[in-house]
C-alpha cells in the first residue's frame, strides 16, 4: 500500500492567486508561528486558550484547517476545539477588518447613549449587527460589554486606541479621517 | 545559586530607591491609566520630558542603578487615580499641585510657570463647580477630601512598574513577614479575625475560604487571582492590576504561604491589555528579585505565578468556569460541591479571590486585623472600592469606608446628578444600579443607606464587584432592566436550562412590556420566570440574573405598570409606545394635519390648538411630517 | 435518641426514613427508595453535569438544591416534591418546549421521549412564553444516525457519553447561550467527522435529537414487492429486550414469538444471526490457533463490533493487523446466504433481500462499508434495529403477547448456546474459548461456562489454561476502555492472545438500537438471558452445531480454507478521522504543481514531520520554487507505524526524511521542467 490516499480538494482559506510567492511566504511564515507557538506551550491542552489566542493574533482570525492542525497537536477532538473557539467573544472564525472598532456598550456607556453611535457607526459603513464586517475588509464594526473605561464613557475602541466620550458625530468623523488615510495610501 | 547571591533584602532595595531619589527635589506624577491614557497622558508625559530638558532642568524618568544630578525633576507616570473624567491628571510633588485636562500644548506652560517660578496655574486646577474655587490638590477636592483611599494608596502615586518604589512605600514586608514569622495557620487566623469578606461579590469570609484550603492535605494546592472583572460598569479590579500590581502580588504570596500553595495564576480579562502587561512585569521583577520564584526569603518555599488573559467571557468570573477556562475548557460552571478548595485547578485545592480582596490582604497584614475592623461596619469591616459612573458629575474610581452612606457617595463625592447634557440636575435623582447584572437598584428611599453587604442584600441589591451607576429621572427603568438582560442573555453561557432559556424569555417579556405588548399577565409571568431562574439556576450569574428585574419590579412597578396598563413609557424613553402630541403653543391651527391623518384623530376648531385623541391615533406618523411650524411632537 | 455504631445511616426522604448505602448522591438514594425523580442529565455512568434543573430537591436547612450534586449526610431531611418544586419544574420544562420543535406526532421518540413524558407528569397544559426555537437542518448524513438540533434540550448526555465512555468527542458544545448547541466540529456533517456510529449518544438521548436512522420503509417495500424473497436475520441481543415494549421484562426471551411476528409481517425466511455466530467461532477459532502457534499478529482483536473496526481504523492503524480477518457475523450471515439460499431457494440472486434486525446502530454502517459489497450487491440489503422491528410489529397491528411461538427456519436458524451469548460482553470471547479448549486437548469439553470472563468490569483479564496451553485473554466494552488498553498493548506493555472489544457498555445487549429503558439494569438483566437461553439449549459449543458441520462439507470446504476465505474473511484499511481537512500551506499558481503532502498528525509531528515541513519550505523559499511546488498539511495517511509520512504526488514516502522527500520532489519535477 504505497500510494497516498487521494487527497480532496484542499481548502485555501485566503486564496491570492496574483501573488501566489507572497501569499505563500506569508503563510509559511505564519504555519511555522503557528508551531513554534504549539512548541512553546508543549502542546499542552490544557494551554488551548493561549495558544488560539497567540495564533488568532497572528492570522487575525482563526480558519478551521489551522483549528484542525492544533486539535491534531495537543491531542484534542476537533469538535472540542471548535467549541472553545466559539465560546469565547474574542475568538472569531472569520476574518475581521483591517480596522476593528469596538464600541463599548457597558452600563455607564449604555446610560450616556452609546446606541446612537454603534447606529451611526453601522449606517456610515453599511453594516448591521450580523454583517459586521465591511467587503473591502478595511473595517469590523462590534460591541463589547464594557472595556473598564467607564469614567471616559461612552467609548471606543479602534484596534488599539481608546476614544473617549465619544458622539455620533466624532466617531464617524474618526471613520472617515480613517477612509482618507487609507485612499491617500 | 547566583540569583540567590545578587539577591538584595527589602531594606537594601528601599535605601537603594532612597539614595537614587534623594537628588530629586521634584516630582510630576502623571496618570497613566487607561482613562488618561484615552486622553493623551502619554503625549503629555513625552511633552513634558522634552520641555522640562528643554528648560535646562536634568530629567530623570527611572530610577535605576545611577543616581540622578542633583535637583532633578522626577517625571514618572502612575496607575489610575480615579478621577477619569478630569483626566490627563498631573501632580506635582512636593507640592502637591493636581492639574486636571492636562494636554501638551499646556505643558511649557507648566515648565515655566510652575517649575521654573513656583506658580499655580488656576486654569488647570480643578474648579468645585458647588464652590466655584479652584482646587489647589486633591486635599481640597470633595471627590478625594471624602474618600478613604486603602486598597487604592498607593494606585496613582507609585509607579506601578517599580518594584523599588512599591518596596519603598513599605512593600513586601508584610509578605516577608508571612513567611518568615508566621505560620499558615497564624495567617489564615489574622485574616478570619479582620473580618475580611470577598470582594468579588458573594461576600464570602476571606480567612474561613483559606482556611478551608489550608486545611486540606492533597501538598499541590493553587491560588488563583480572579481578574475577570465582566461587570459592564466596573473597574476598580482594572484600576489595581494597572495601578499597583505589587500590592496585588504581595496579598497573593501571603494567600499561598496560608494555604501552601506553590503556584499562583492571575486570569485578567482580555480587555485590560494594559493591566496584563503590567502584571506580566510585575511577575518578571519580582522573580528577578527573588520574591517569587524558589527558595522565597529564604525559607525553602516556592512560589511561581502566572498570568493568564481571558477570551471574552464574563461567566469566568464565575470560579468554576474560570477554573474550566484556565484548564482550556468552555467556560462553564461545575455544580458545587466538590468546591474548588476541595477540588479546584486540575482537581487540587485552590483558593480563589477577587483582585480587591487580595489587594486588601497586605494592608492588614501591616497594620492589623484591629486596625482593618476599625474602618467600615461590624459585619463589613474595610474600605470598598466603588466604580462611580453614569449621571453624576464626577466619575471615576473611588474608595469609602463601608457604612458610607448612598446619598454621600451620588451627592458629595459624586458631585450630584447631572442631566443628558451633563450639566448639574439637582433634582434629577432617580435610582442607582449597583452591582451590576447581578446586583439591583436604590432609589431615593436608599440615599440615607449605610452601604455595606448585608444592608444591600436587604434590600434586593449586592455589592457585587463594585460597579455603582448613576441614573437620572430621564431614564426609563424598564429599559435599564432589559438592558441588563440582554447583557446576561448574551454572557449565559447557555448550559443550564433556567438561566439559559429563562433569560432568553424574561428579555422576550421585557421587549413585550417595552414594544407595548404586555399586559399585567407578562407581568405576572415576569415575575414567576425571574423567581424560578433566581433559585434554581446552576451558578451565580443565573441566580442572580433576574436580580436586576425583580429589583425594578419591586421600586418601580409603577412603570412597569403604565408601561402594561397605559402602554405609556414615563421618561418617554420607549420608542413603540410614544404617542404624537400637539403643543398648543405652536399650533397654529392650519388644519393641514386633521386632513392627512388617516383614522382620524386630531381634532380641533381652525385657527385654534388641535388635539390628537390618543384612542384613535394609529402612530403612524402623517401629522408629524405635514405639520410646518414644528407643532407635532413624540411625546 | 440512641444510634448504635453498627447501625447504617440513614436520611429522611419526604417523612420516610432511608438507608445509605453508598449511593453517591440523593438522586440515586431517591431512586432506591422507588422515588422517581425526573431529570434530564444525569445517568449514572456519566460525570455528574447539574445543568437540566429539573432534580431538585427541597432539604431541611438548605433550601431547593438539585439532588444529582447533593451528597447524602446521616440525618439529612428532605422532600422530593412541594409546590414550590413542582412550578419549578413546571417552568423548566416550559421553558424547554417554547424552543423545542414540538413536532412530537411524526417524532420516532414520540411516547418514549422523556421531555414529552414530563410534559404530562408535570400537567404543562400550555406554553406561555414566546416561541424561539430556530429551523436548523436535519443531518441525515450518517447511515446510523439522524441528527436532528430541533429537538435538542442540550442536556449533554451526548456529548459527555461520546467523550467520557467512547473516547471519541465527534460532537460537541459549540457557541454559548441562547446559541448553544451540540455539533460535530465545525458543524459538519455527522458522517464526514470521527462518529463511530456506535450510537451510544442516540442510547442517552432524552428526546427524539439523536435517533437512529429508519430503513423500515424501504423495508416494507421489499416485502412488498412480490418478486422479492425477503429473509431475516435476527442478532442474539435482540430477543432478550424485544419484548420490553410489550410489557415482558428484561432478559425474558421473546424468541418464539419474534419469528411469528416476523412471519406475520411478510418475511419469506427468519433465520438467526447466531448461526453465523457459530460460524465465526470455527473460523476465529482457527484464525487465534493459527497465530498461536506461529506467535504472530498477537493479540487477536475481534472484529464484530463495526464500531470497533471503525475506531482501530481511526486511533489504531498500527493494531489493525492483529484484527481478526474474520467479517463480523452479520456479514458472514450476508455472503453465505447470497452463497447458497438462490440455489436452496430457488430465487433469483437479484430478488433476493437479506434483512438484519440488530441491537446496533453501526451494523447499519458496516452494511454499507465497501468492503462488503460485491458487484455492487451489499451482503446485507437492510439493516433494522429491535426498535424499528417492534414499530413495524405496532404498524402490522400484532398482538405480540398473544402470538403462537414459531421456530427459526433451517438452516441458517440452527444455533448453538456459543453463538447466542455473543450478545453479551465476554461471549465471543466465551464461544472462542469453548471450541479452542476442545481443538488444543483434543478432548471433549464437559464444563463449558467460562466464568472467569464474564462480568460487567469495564477491562476484564484472565488466563485460561486449555490443558497444557494457557490462553491470556482481555474483555473490554466501551470505547474509552478498548483505547487504554488498545494503547498498552501498542506500547507493549500489555500481552495477551485474546483481546474482545464491544463499543457498546455490556456489548451488544446495550447496543443504541436496543428500546429505550429507564431500567438501569436492564442491560445486565438481557446479558442474563442470553447466558440462560444458552443453558437451556443442548449444545453450547459451535463445533457441535450439525448445521455448521453441514455447510462446511457440503459448501465451504476447510474452515480457513480458500472458499471461507473469500467468503467469510475480510480486512480494514486505515482511515482519515476528519475527510476534508488538508489545508494548504503553500499555494500554487500552476495547474500540475508538485504537490508535497506533509502528514501533521500527531505521530508524524513527534517524529519530526514538522521539521521537514520547514525544510520543505525553506528550500522552496530559497529556490525560488513558488508556483511549480505546492505545499499541504495534512492529517494522517494512517500510516503511523512508518511515521513521519509525506505524500509527493500520490507517492507515499514512509520513515520520510528531507532528503528522500526533495529527492522525489525533484524526480517528480523533471519531466515537468524539461518537457521540450
Amino acid at each position: 500500500m504505497n500510494t497516498a490516499p487521494a487527497a480532496p480538494e484542499a481548502i485555501t482559506a485566503t486564496a491570492a492567486p496574483s501573488a501566489p510567492a507572497e501569499a505563500g511566504a506569508e503563510r509559511t511564515r505564519k504555519f511555522e508561528k503557528c508551531v513554534e507557538v504549539l512548541n512553546r506551550y508543549h502542546r499542552n491542552p490544557a494551554k488551548l486558550i493561549p495558544i488560539l489566542q497567540e495564533i488568532q493574533e497572528s492570522y487575525r482570525y482563526l480558519p478551521e484547517e489551522v483549528l484542525v492542525f492544533v486539535a491534531t497537536s495537543v491531542g484534542l477532538p476537533p469538535a472540542r476545539v471548535f467549541g472553545v473557539a466559539t465560546f469565547y467573544a474574542h475568538f472569531t472564525l472569520k476574518p475581521k477588518g483591517k480596522y476593528v472598532i469596538r464600541l463599548c456598550d457597558g452600563t455607564a456607556c449604555h446610560v450616556r447613549a452609546s446606541q446612537p453611535i454603534l447606529d451611526a457607526l453601522r449606517g456610515r459603513l453599511s453594516l448591521t449587527a450580523t454583517e459586521q464586517t465591511t467587503p473591502d475588509m478595511l473595517f469590523t464594526v462590534e460591541t463589547v460589554s464594557c472595556l473598564g473605561a467607564c469614567g471616559l464613557a461612552p467609548v471606543v475602541v479602534i484596534n488599539e486606541d481608546v476614544h473617549g466620550q465619544m458622539t455620533p458625530e466624532t466617531a464617524v468623523a474618526l471613520v472617515d479621517e480613517i477612509c482618507t488615510k487609507e485612499q491617500g495610501a | 545559586m547566583s540569583i540567590a547571591q545578587d539577591r538584595m533584602t527589602l531594606e537594601q532595595i528601599a535605601e537603594e530607591y532612597a539614595r537614587l531619589s534623594e537628588p530629586v527635589t521634584r516630582r510630576i506624577i502623571i496618570c497613566a491609566g487607561t482613562g488618561c491614557v484615552a486622553n493623551g497622558s502619554l503625549k503629555v508625559h513625552a511633552a513634558l520630558r522634552d520641555a522640562v530638558e528643554q528648560a535646562g532642568l536634568p530629567v530623570t524618568i527611572e530610577l535605576k542603578t545611577e543616581a540622578p544630578p542633583e535637583g532633578s525633576v522626577h517625571i514618572s507616570r502612575s496607575g489610575c487615580q480615579g478621577f477619569c473624567q478630569q483626566g490627563p491628571l498631573l501632580t506635582i510633588l512636593p507640592e502637591g499641585i493636581l492639574y486636571t485636562h492636562v494636554h501638551a500644548p499646556d505643558v511649557q506652560e507648566i515648565v515655566e510657570r510652575t517649575l521654573m517660578h513656583g506658580e499655580v496655574i488656576d486654569r488647570l486646577l480643578f474648579n468645585d463647580p458647588a464652590t466655584g474655587c479652584h482646587c489647589h490638590g486633591i486635599d481640597d477636592i470633595p471627590f478625594y477630601q471624602r474618600q478613604q483611599r486603602t486598597v487604592l494608596k498607593e494606585c496613582g502615586v507609585i509607579c506601578p512598574e517599580d518594584l523599588a518604589e512599591y518596596v519603598s512605600h513599605g512593600g513586601y514586608f508584610a509578605a516577608r513577614r508571612a513567611y518568615c514569622d508566621m505560620s499558615p495557620e497564624q495567617i489564615c487566623a489574622t485574616i478570619l479575625e479582620s473580618g475580611l469578606r470577598g470582594r468579588g461579590g458573594g461576600g464570602f469570609p476571606t480567612g474561613r475560604k483559606w482556611e478551608l484550603t489550608r486545611i486540606q492535605t492533597e501538598p499541590k494546592k493553587y491560588i488563583v487571582c480572579n481578574g475577570d472583572e465582566g461587570d459592564p460598569g466596573a473597574f476598580m479590579d482594572r484600576s489595581v492590576m494597572e495601578g499597583n500590581p505589587h500590592g496585588l502580588l504581595e496579598g497573593m504570596m501571603i494567600a499561598a504561604r496560608a494555604i501552601g500553595a506553590d503556584a499562583g495564576l492571575i486570569y485578567v480579562r482580555a480587555e485590560y491589555p494594559l493591566a496584563v502587561k503590567r502584571l506580566k512585569r510585575a511577575v518578571a521583577d519580582a522573580e528577578a528579585m527573588g520574591l517569587l520564584g524558589d527558595d522565597i526569603f529564604d525559607t525553602g518555599l516556592t512560589l511561581r505565578i502566572e498570568v493568564m488573559e481571558g477570551a471574552g467571557a464574563f461567566v469566568c468570573g464565575e470560579e468554576t468556569a474560570l477554573l474550566a477556562s484556565v484548564e482550556g475548557k468552555r467556560g462553564m460552571p461545575m455544580p458545587k460541591p466538590p468546591f474548588p478548595a476541595q477540588k479546584g485547578l486540575d482537581g487540587k485545592p485552590t483558593v480563589i479571590n477577587n483582585v480587591e480582596t487580595l489587594a486588601s490582604v497586605p494592608v492588614i497584614m501591616r497594620h492589623g486585623a484591629a486596625a482593618y475592623k476599625a474602618v467600615g461596619t461590624e459585619k463589613s469591616p474595610g474600605t470598598k472600592t466603588f466604580a462611580l459612573t453614569g449621571h453624576v458629575a464626577n466619575t471615576g474610581l473611588i474608595e469609602v469606608p463601608f457604612g458610607t452612606t448612598l446619598g454621600e457617595i451620588v451627592m458629595n463625592i459624586g458631585g450630584g446628578v447631572i442631566d443628558a447634557k451633563g450639566n448639574p440636575d439637582p433634582a434629577g435623582f432617580k435610582a442607582v444600579q449597583i452591582g451590576g447584572p447581578s446586583g439591583g437598584c436604590l432609589t431615593q428611599a436608599h440615599l440615607d443607606l449605610p452601604l455595606d453587604f448585608d444592608s444591600l442584600r436587604e434590600v434586593g441589591a449586592m455589592v457585587g464587584s463594585g460597579g455603582l451607576v448613576v441614573m437620572n429621572k430621564k431614564t426609563c427603568m424598564v429599559k435599564v432592566a432589559r438592558f441588563f438582560m440582554q447583557f446576561t442573555q448574551n454572557e449565559s453561557c447557555g448550559k443550564c436550562v433556567l438561566c439559559r432559556e429563562g433569560t432568553k424569555q424574561m428579555l422576550a417579556l421585557l421587549d413585550d412590556i417595552i414594544e407595548g405588548n404586555g399586559t399585567r399577565e407578562t407581568l405576572v409571568l415576569l415575575e414567576t420566570v425571574a423567581r424560578v431562574v433566581a433559585k434554581g439556576s446552576l451558578c451565580g450569574l443565573g441566580k442572580t440574573a433576574p436580580s436586576p428585574v425583580l429589583s425594578t419590579l419591586r421600586y418601580f412597578r409603577d412603570e412597569y405598570l403604565a408601561h402594561v396598563d397605559h402602554k405609556h413609557c414615563p421618561t418617554g424613553n420607549c420608542k413603540a409606545l410614544a404617542r404624537p402630541v400637539i403643543i398648543e403653543e405652536k399650533c397654529k391651527g392650519c388644519t393641514v394635519c386633521g386632513r392627512k391623518c388617516p383614522v382620524g384623530a386630531i381634532e380641533g376648531e381652525r385657527k385654534q390648538p388641535h388635539h390628537i385623541n390618543p384612542e384613535v391615533c394609529i402612530n403612524c406618523g402623517a401629522c408629524l411630517e405635514t405639520c410646518k411650524f414644528g407643532a407635532i411632537v413624540y411625546n | 435518641m440512641e444510634q448504635k455504631t453498627d447501625q447504617k445511616p440513614t436520611v429522611l426522604v419526604d417523612g420516610r426514613e432511608v438507608t445509605i448505602d453508598g449511593e453517591r448522591n440523593l438522586l440515586e438514594l431517591c431512586r432506591k427508595a422507588n422515588i422517581d425523580i425526573p431529570t434530564f442529565c444525569y445517568h449514572s455512568n456519566l460525570s455528574v453535569y447539574g445543568a437540566c434543573r429539573l432534580c431538585l430537591v427541597d432539604v431541611k436547612g438548605r433550601g431547593v438544591v438539585t439532588s444529582c450534586t447533593t451528597i447524602p449526610e446521616a440525618g439529612m431531611e428532605f422532600k422530593t416534591t412541594t409546590g414550590e418544586i413542582r412550578e419549578m419544574r413546571k417552568i423548566a420544562v416550559e421553558l424547554l418546549l417554547a424552543n423545542h420543535d414540538m413536532d412530537c406526532p411524526t417524532c420516532p421518540k414520540s411516547t418514549t421521549c422523556k421531555l414529552q413524558d414530563l410534559a404530562r407528569k408535570l400537567g404543562v397544559r400550555e406554553v406561555r412564553f414566546r416561541k424561539t426555537n430556530r429551523v436548523e437542518p436535519i443531518d441525515r448524513s450518517s447511515p446510523s444516525i439522524e441528527r436532528n438540533p430541533n429537538r435538542c434540550v442540550l442536556c449533554g448526555d451526548c456529548v459527555r457519553m461520546c467523550d467520557e465512555v467512547q473516547s471519541i468527542g465527534a460532537i460537541d458544545f459549540a457557541y454559548r447561550g441562547s446559541e448553544c448547541s451540540v455539533v460535530p466540529a465545525f458543524g459538519k456533517d455527522l458522517n464526514t467527522v470521527e462518529c463511530v456510529h456506535c450510537g451510544q449518544c442516540v442510547a442517552v438521548c432524552p428526546t427524539g435529537a439523536l435517533t437512529p436512522r429508519s430503513e423500515i420503509d424501504a423495508v416494507w417495500a421489499d416485502i412488498d414487492n412480490p418478486k422479492k424473497v425477503v429473509v431475516a436475520q435476527v442478532a442474539p441481543a435482540v430477543r432478550v429486550a424485544f419484548g420490553e415494549q410489550f410489557g415482558l421484562a428484561p432478559g425474558a426471551a421473546a424468541t418464539g414469538r419474534m419469528v411469528a411476528a416476523l412471519r406475520r409481517m411478510g418475511f419469506d425466511q427468519v433465520y438467526d444471526t447466531s448461526f453465523a455466530a457459530d460460524l465465526t467461532v470455527i473460523e476465529e477459532g482457527h484464525e487465534l490457533l493459527g497465530r498461536m502457534a506461529s506467535g504472530e499478529k498477537l493479540p487477536i482483536f475481534t472484529s464484530c463490533c463495526p464500531a470497533w473496526v471503525k475506531f482501530s481504523e481511526q486511533y489504531f492503524p498500527e493494531l489493525l493487523p492483529n484484527l481478526s480477518s474474520c467479517k463480523s457475523p452479520q456479514e458472514m450471515f450476508g455472503s453465505l446466504a447470497r452463497y447458497i439460499l438462490p440455489k436452496q431457494l430457488g430465487v433469483a440472486p437479484e430478488d433476493l433481500v437479506i434483512v438484519s434486525i440488530m441491537p446496533c446502530t453501526a451494523k447499519k454502517f458496516e452494511a454499507k462499508r465497501p468492503e462488503f459489497q460485491h458487484d455492487n450487491i451489499p451482503g446485507v440489503d437492510h439493516v433494522l434495529t429491535t426498535q424499528e422491528l417492534i414499530t413495524m410489529t405496532d404498524a402490522a397491528g400484532l398482538n405480540f403477547p398473544s402470538l403462537e411461538p414459531e421456530s427459526f427456519d433451517m438452516p441458517l436458524g440452527f444455533k448453538t448456546g456459543a453463538g447466542v451469548i455473543f450478545g453479551s460482553s465476554g461471549g465471543v470471547t466465551e464461544a472462542v474459548l469453548r471450541f479452542a479448549a476442545e481443538k488444543v486437548t483434543g478432548k471433549p469439553l464437559t464444563q463449558v461456562e467460562f466464568h472467569e470472563v464474564r462480568g460487567n468490569e469495564g477491562i476484564r483479564e484472565a488466563t485460561v489454561a486449555l490443558g497444557e496451553a494457557s490462553v491470556r485473554v482481555a474483555i473490554v466494552h466501551g470505547l474509552a476502555n478498548a483505547r487504554a488498553l488498545a494503547e498498552r498493548v501498542r506500547d507493549g506493555h500489555a500481552h495477551y492472545d485474546v483481546v474482545e472489544v464491544m463499543a457498546c457498555p455490556g456489548g451488544c445487549v446495550g447496543g443504541a438500537g436496543q428500546p429505550v429503558s429507564n431500567d438501569p439494569g436492564a442491560r445486565a438483566q438481557r446479558a442474563k438471558g442470553l447466558y440462560e437461553a444458552d443453558r437451556t439449549t443442548d449444545l453450547h459449543k459451535s463445533q457441535d452445531n450439525p448445521m455448521i458441520r453441514e455447510m462446511y462439507e457440503t459448501w465451504l470446504g476447510e474452515p480457513g480454507g480458500p472458499l471461507a476465505h473469500e467468503l467469510l474473511h475480510t480486512h480494514y484499511a486505515s482511515r482519515k478521522r476528519i475527510t476534508d481537512s488538508d489545508f494548504t500551506v503553500l499555494p500554487s499558481a500552476e495547474k500540475r504543481p508538485v504537490c508535497v503532502s506533509v502528514c501533521v498528525g500527531t505521530n508524524c509531528y513527534l517524529k519530526g514531520s514538522q521539521e521537514i515541513l520547514s525544510k520543505v519550505l525553506n528550500h522552496v523559499e530559497t529556490n525560488h520554487l513558488h508556483g511549480a511546488v505546492e505545499v499541504k498539511g495534512t492529517f494522517c495517511f494512517e500510516n503511523c507505524g512508518q511515521a513521519p509520512n509525506v505524500a509527493v504526488n500520490n507517492q507515499l514516502i514512509e520513515s520520510a526524511t528531507f532528503e528522500k522527500v526533495m529527492e522525489a520532489v525533484n524526480e517528480a519535477s523533471c519531466p515537468a521542467k524539461s518537457p521540450a
